[in-house]
C-alpha cells in the first residue's frame, strides 16, 4: 500500500521551519483556546506574562517583556487584553503566555499564543 | 530441626536483649528502615528483628571484650517496632532505628553497606527485604543530590508547562556510529527533546564511544538548529572504570553536549556519586539508568524495594531516574508507582501507607528529580502517562517512535502532537485519561503523522487493554 510521504520541514535558512516550544506542534490556537489556556494559569496561582520576540530571534532565552508579570492578576480578560495589546504593538512578532510559579520559582507553564509573520505554515 | 531451633534461639535471645527497645523514642536525627523480615520457623519476631538491627549495626554473633571500651548504648541501632503484613503471614515488618552518627556524611555507598550488607544473609532469618528508609534532614544536607534538579534543566532546556519527550535508538547494539547519529537526527528533527543510548550501549567493538559522541552531537547541533529548540541526548558514559567514566564525560563535555548519562546500580553508587559531582562542578545533566534493580527490588520477600533506591539516587545524584511506566510492557502497580515519584519529585513526602510509604520524607532544599517513563509506550497511552506522571517527567518511546511507518522524525512528530494535545486538553479542565481517545483522535485531523501512528498501533495486545481504560478510567 502506497502513503503518502509527510517530509518535516527541515530548513536552516527559513525561519519558518522553526519550533517554539509548548504546544508549537498544534495548530495555531485560537480565541477560546487561548483563553482556556489564561484559565489554567490563572486556576493554578501562578502570575500571568506576556512576553514577545521576532520569529527570527525566537530562540534567545530572553524575550521582551511587555510591561511587567502581571502579579496577582485573576481576571482572564484583562490578561488577554495585555496580550492582544502586545500583538498590536508588535504584529509581526510572536507572542507568548508565561505563567511564574513563584513558590517553586520557574515558570509553570510558557506557550506561544500568537505567532509571528515568518511562521508561515499557520498565518 | 529442634537442635537447629536451640541454636539461633541461643544467638537471638542474646540479640533481643539488646537491640529490641519497644519503648524507645526515636530521634530526627535517625535514619530509620522499614524490614520485612521472614524468619526462620520457630524465631520469634521479637528475636528476628532484634537480629536484623544488631546485625546491620553494631552487633556481632558474640559479646567480644572490646565492647565495653565503647558506648555501645549509643551506636548500636534498636528494633522498636514490629507489625503485620496485611494478607501475608509467612513474614512481618520490623522497624530499626540507627543514630545518625554510624555513617559517613554523604555516602550513599556507607549507608547501604550497614544497612543491607551481611545481614541479608543471615542464617535465623529465611528472607529479608529493606522496605523503605527515612534519611534525616541532618544526613540528607551532607549528601549533593541532583547535579541540577527539575527547574535548573527545564530552565536550560526552555521547556515549560509540558513533559519532556525522549527515545531509546534501537536496535541498541550493532548500528555503526554514522548511522546511529541519523537515527538521532531524525528523531529530534521531529520534535523530540531527547534521544538516548540504550544502556547496554557503552564502547562495543562496532561504535567506540567517541565516534557515537562525534555523530550523535553534529546531529543534536544539526537539529537544534533547524527546529530553534534545545534538544539532547543522552551520552551513556557508564565505563569498566572511574577513570574512563570521566574521559568520556569530559569529551562529551568539551562537544558541548548538554546531557550524559549513567547506569547507577550496576556502576554502582560510589562512581555515580562521582560522577554527579562532576556533572554538577561542569554543568552538564544526568540521566540515570537503573539496569539490575530488578534482581534487587523484584521479589516481594528478599532485596531491596525500588522506593529504597529512589531515594538512594537522590542522594547520591542524577537529573532523571528510570521509574516504570505502569501503562506500557513492563506492567507497575499504580499507587507504588505514584508513591515513588514523589519520593523523587516532591520536598516532603508525608508517611502513606496506600502508597508503600512507611516514613515521612523531609528531603529539605534537595532538588528533585524527573521520572522518566520508558519501555513499550506508543501514543495511545500519552493520556495514561499525562494523568499519571504529570508534568515534571520524561517520557520515552523507542519503538513507538523508531517504529512509525514512515520513520523517525514522523514518528517524533506524533508523540509531540499527541503529547501536546493533552497537556493542551488537561490545562482546559478535560479528563485526558477519559476522555483521550477523543483527544487524540481530533488532534490527528491535523495532523497526519499521529494519525498514521493511531493506525499503526492500536492492534497491538496490551495495547488493548489500555484503551479499555482510558474509555472507562
Amino acid at each position: 500500500m502506497v502513503r503518502e510521504i509527510n517530509d518535516s520541514n527541515s530548513n536552516l535558512t527559513d525561519s519558518s521551519a522553526r519550533r517554539f516550544e509548548t504546544f508549537s506542534y498544534l495548530p495555531a490556537m485560537t480565541t477560546d483556546a487561548i483563553r482556556k489556556q489564561v484559565e489554567y494559569i490563572v486556576r493554578r496561582g501562578w502570575d500571568p506574562a506576556i512576553e514577545h520576540a521576532t520569529p527570527e530571534n525566537a530562540r534567545e532565552r530572553y524575550w521582551c517583556m511587555w510591561k511587567l508579570p502581571m502579579f496577582g492578576e485573576s481576571d482572564v480578560q484583562k490578561i488577554l487584553s495585555e496580550a492582544e495589546a502586545c500583538l498590536r504593538a508588535y504584529p509581526e512578532n510572536h507572542v507568548r503566555l508565561v505563567g511564574y510559579d513563584r513558590y517553586r520559582q520557574t515558570q509553570g507553564t510558557a506557550m506561544v499564543i500568537f505567532r509571528g509573520v515568518a511562521d508561515s505554515r499557520t498565518r | 530441626m529442634a537442635g537447629k531451633m536451640k541454636t539461633y534461639q541461643a544467638g537471638v535471645k542474646a540479640y533481643r536483649e539488646t537491640y529490641w527497645e519497644p519503648d524507645y523514642k526515636t530521634r530526627d536525627t535517625d535514619i530509620l528502615a522499614c524490614f520485612k523480615i521472614t524468619p526462620q520457623s520457630g524465631v520469634a519476631r521479637e528475636e528476628a528483628a532484634a537480629a536484623v538491627a544488631a546485625e546491620s549495626s553494631t552487633g556481632t554473633w558474640t559479646t567480644v571484650w572490646t565492647d565495653l571500651l565503647t558506648d555501645l548504648e549509643h551506636y548500636k541501632g534498636r528494633a522498636y517496632r514490629i507489625e503485620d503484613v496485611p494478607g501475608d503471614d509467612t513474614c512481618f515488618y520490623a522497624f530499626v532505628a540507627y543514630p545518625i552518627d554510624l555513617f559517613e556524611e554523604g555516602s550513599v555507598v556507607n549507608v547501604f553497606t550497614s544497612l543491607v550488607g551481611n545481614v541479608f544473609g543471615f542464617k535465623a532469618i529465611r528472607a529479608l527485604r529493606l522496605e523503605d528508609v527515612r534519611f534525616p534532614l541532618a544526613y540528607v544536607i551532607t549528601c549533593g543530590g541532583p547535579p541540577h534538579g527539575i527547574q535548573v534543566e527545564r530552565d536550560k532546556l526552555n521547556k515549560y508547562g509540558r513533559p519532556l519527550l525522549g527515545c531509546t535508538i534501537k536496535p541498541k547494539l550493532g548500528l555503526s556510529a554514522k548511522n546511529y547519529g541519523r537515527a538521532v537526527y531524525e528523531c529530534l528533527r521531529g520534535g523530540l527533546d531527547f534521544t538516548k543510548d540504550d544502556e547496554n550501549v557503552n564502547s562495543q567493538p562496532f561504535m567506540r564511544w567517541r565516534h557515537r559522541f562525534e555523530f550523535v552531537m553534529e546531529a543534536v547541533r544539526q537539529a537544534e538548529q533547524e527546529t530553534g529548540e534545545r534538544k539532547g541526548h543522552y551520552l551513556n558514559c557508564t565505563a569498566p572504570t572511574p577513570e574512563a567514566m570521566y574521559q568520556r564525560a569530559e569529551y562529551a563535555r568539551q562537544l558541548g553536549a548538554p546531557i550524559i548519562m549513567h547506569d547507577y546500580l550496576t556502576g554502582g553508587f560510589c562512581a555515580n556519586t562521582g560522577l554527579a559531582n562532576w556533572c554538577r562542578e561542569h554543568g552538564v545533566l544526568l540521566h540515570i539508568h537503573r539496569a539490575m534493580h530488578a534482581v534487587l527490588d523484584r521479589n516481594p520477600h528478599h532485596g531491596i524495594h525500588f522506593r529504597v533506591l529512589a531515594k538512594a539516587l537522590r542522594l547520591s545524584g542524577g537529573d532523571h531516574l528510570h521509574t516504570g511506566t505502569v501503562v506500557g510492557k513492563l506492567e507497575g502497580d499504580r499507587a507504588s508507582t505514584l508513591g515513588w515519584i514523589d519520593l523523587l519529585r516532591e520536598k516532603y513526602i508525608g508517611e502513606d501507607r496506600r502508597r508503600g510509604i512507611f516514613f515521612d520524607q523531609d528531603w529539605g532544599t534537595m532538588p528533585g528529580v524527573f521520572a522518566v517513563a520508558s519501555g513499550g509506550i506508543h501514543v495511545w497511552h500519552m493520556p495514561a502517562l499525562l494523568a499519571i506522571f504529570g508534568d515534571d517527567a520524561v517520557f520515552q518511546f523507542g519503538g513507538g517512535t523508531l517504529g512509525h511507518p514512515w520513520g523517525n522524525a514522523a514518528g517524533a512528530t506524533a508523540n509531540r502532537v499527541a503529547l501536546e494535545a493533552c497537556v493542551a486538553a488537561r490545562n482546559e479542565g478535560r479528563a485526558v485519561e477519559k476522555e483521550g481517545k477523543e483527544i487524540l483522535t481530533m488532534a490527528a485531523r491535523s495532523c497526519a503523522e499521529l494519525k498514521a501512528a493511531m493506525d499503526t498501533w492500536k492492534e497491538i495486545k496490551f495495547e488493548f487493554d489500555t484503551v479499555d481504560k482510558l474509555d472507562v478510567a
